[in-house]
C-alpha cells in the first residue's frame, strides 16, 4: 500500500499557553474520523497526527498505554482515549454547539443508540468482509445475509425515527457515520449489501452525511480510500 | 409520591447490572417500585419498554423507559441533582472514569464471565487474561486518585464504584465456587482496599444478596456450563 499522507488541509495549531488540542489518528478509521467531525462541529483546531499502527509512536504509547488505540484526544497534554469517551469529553469541555442533547433522557436515548450502532458495527463488519472477501458463493451469500439482518434492525430502528433527531448532526449521527465504510467497501468490491431498494432510510442517511458542509471534510478522500479497500480485501479475497 | 414523578425499576434480583441501579437510587435516596420480572416469561411491559434487547434492567421514569445499566446511571446522576454526585464535575477526571468503566465493562467483565462458563485450556486461558486486565486496573486506578485515599461508604459511590462492586462484590463467591482468587490483596493493595470498602458499605450490604444466595448463583452457572459440556 502506498504511503498516504494526510492531504485535507487542517489548520494547525500555534502552540499557545491557552489550549493545545492534539489527536492521534488513522485517516482509515471511522472511529478516528469521528472525533474530528466532532471538534470540526465545535471549531475547535487541532493538530492531528496520523498513527502508523504497525509501527506505533512512543507518544501513543504513552498517552494510551492501556489499549494502545486510536483514537486519542490530548488536550494540554491530558489524554482521553475510547471515541464515545472522547466525543463526550469534548462536547462537555467546548460547550457551543452541543453534540448530545441537553435533556436527560433525551441524551439518555442518545448514548444507548451511540452504543447500539457501536455493538451492531462490530457484529456487521465482519460479516461484510466475509461478504466482500469469500471465494464461495455460498460463504458470500451467508456474509451478505448476517450483514443485511443486523442492518436491518439500524434500518427499522431509523424508519420509526427513533434516533436521528434533528436537522443537524448530534451525538448519534456521528457515531453512525461508519455505515460509510461500509458503503465504500462494498463498491470497490462490487458486491451488493447496503442497496437503496432494501434499506432507504440508511441509504438516506449516508447520502446525508456526504452532503453535510462539515462531514464532507472529514469522509477519507476517495481515491485513497479505493486503493485501500482494494489492498487489502483483495489480499484476503486472494489469500482464500 | 406524584404521579409524574414516579420511578419504577423492572429488574430480577440476581442481576448485578440491576443491582447497579438500585445502589444509585439508594445513594440518591430516590424512592422506587421494584417489579421483578421472570426472564423465562417476559412480560408484555418488559417487551414494550425495552423491545431493543427485551433485557433488564428498565428503569421507568416519568412513564418514559431507559434502558442499559450505564445509561440509566448517568440519567441518573443528571436528573437527580441533589445528593451525591455520581460522577466528577470535571470534564477530565470524568473522561477518566468513562474510561474505566469501560474498561471494566468490556475487558474484565466478559473475561470473567468466560471463567465462569468455560473449562479446561479455554478457562485457565481466560483466568490468565483476567489478572493481566486487574493488573492494568491496578495501575489506572492508582493514576485516578494520585495518591489521594479514596473513600467508600454509603454516600460516596460512584459510576465505578457501582460497576465494580457489581462485578467484585460476589467475590467471595466467585472464589469458593471457581476456586480462583482475583482480589487478591498482595497482587492488587488498591483494588482490594476499594472491594472491601464497597462491601461493607451500608447500601450494599442493605441490597445483597447475601453471600450464600451469590454462591448459589455461581453454583447454578457453572453446573450449566459442566452439563453443557458433558453432553
Amino acid at each position: 500500500m502506498r504511503e498516504y499522507s494526510y492531504f485535507i488541509p487542517l489548520p494547525l495549531q500555534a502552540a499557545t499557553m491557552a489550549e493545545e488540542v492534539k489527536l492521534f489518528g488513522k485517516w482509515i478509521s471511522p472511529f478516528s474520523r469521528r472525533i474530528e467531525v466532532a471538534l470540526k462541529l465545535k471549531g475547535v483546531e487541532y493538530e492531528y497526527i496520523e498513527e502508523d499502527l504497525v509501527n506505533k509512536s512512543p507518544a501513543l504509547l504513552n498517552y494510551n498505554p492501556v489499549h494502545k488505540k486510536i483514537p486519542v484526544l490530548v488536550h494540554n497534554g491530558k489524554p482521553i482515549a475510547e471515541s464515545l469517551v472522547i466525543m463526550e469529553y469534548i462536547d462537555e469541555t467546548w460547550k457551543h454547539n452541543p453534540i448530545l442533547p441537553i435533556d436527560p433522557f433525551e441524551k439518555a436515548m442518545a448514548r444507548f443508540w451511540a452504543k447500539f450502532i457501536d455493538d451492531k458495527f462490530w457484529a456487521i463488519w465482519p460479516a461484510v468482509k466475509k461478504a466482500l472477501t469469500s471465494g464461495g458463493e455460498k460463504e458470500r451469500e451467508e456474509g451478505i445475509e448476517e450483514a443485511q439482518l443486523h442492518l436491518n434492525t439500524l434500518e427499522t430502528q431509523l424508519k420509526e425515527k427513533k434516533f436521528f433527531g434533528g436537522e443537524r448532526l448530534g451525538f448519534v449521527e456521528i457515531s453512525a457515520s461508519l455505515i460509510i465504510w461500509i458503503v465504500v467497501s462494498q463498491e470497490v468490491m462490487g458486491v451488493e449489501i447496503l442497496t437503496q431498494e432494501k434499506f432507504p432510510a440508511l441509504h438516506k442517511l449516508t447520502q446525508k452525511f456526504v452532503e453535510d458542509d462539515v462531514f464532507k471534510q472529514c469522509v477519507p478522500p476517495w481515491e485513497p480510500l479505493v486503493a485501500y479497500f482494494k489492498a487489502q480485501l483483495g489480499a484476503l479475497a486472494a489469500s482464500k | 409520591m406524584a404521579e409524574e414523578n414516579k420511578v419504577k425499576l423492572h429488574g430480577v434480583w440476581a442481576s448485578p447490572y440491576v443491582k447497579r441501579v438500585e445502589i444509585a437510587l439508594k445513594i440518591k435516596g430516590i424512592p422506587y417500585e421494584f417489579a421483578e420480572e421472570d426472564l423465562v416469561n417476559k412480560s408484555q411491559l418488559l417487551l414494550q419498554y425495552n423491545p431493543v434487547h427485551k433485557k433488564v434492567p428498565v428503569l421507568i421514569h416519568n412513564g418514559k423507559p431507559i434502558c442499559e445499566s450505564l445509561v440509566i446511571l448517568e440519567y441518573i446522576d443528571e436528573t437527580w441533582k441533589n445528593g451525591p454526585l455520581l460522577l466528577p464535575q470535571d470534564p477530565y477526571k470524568r473522561a477518566k472514569v468513562h474510561f474505566w468503566t469501560s474498561f471494566v465493562e468490556k475487558e474484565l467483565l466478559e473475561n470473567v464471565h468466560l471463567v465462569v462458563r468455560s473449562e479446561g485450556g479455554e478457562q485457565e486461558k481466560a483466568i490468565k487474561v483476567v489478572f493481566e486486565k486487574l493488573k492494568l486496573l491496578e495501575e489506572g486506578l492508582k493514576d485516578l486518585f494520585q495518591g489521594e485515599t479514596h473513600h467508600i461508604d454509603g454516600e460516596n459511590m460512584g459510576i465505578l464504584d457501582i460497576v465494580l462492586c457489581s462485578l467484585f462484590g460476589a467475590h467471595k463467591a466467585q472464589e469458593e465456587v471457581l476456586g480462583v482468587k482475583f482480589i487478591d490483596p498482595e497482587k492488587f493493595p488498591l483494588l482490594s482496599s476499594w472491594v472491601t470498602a464497597f462491601i461493607e458499605a451500608a447500601v450494599v450490604k442493605e441490597l445483597g444478596p447475601p453471600h450464600e444466595k451469590l454462591v448459589a448463583v455461581y453454583q447454578f452457572l457453572r453446573q450449566k456450563t459442566l452439563q453443557a459440556s458433558a453432553a
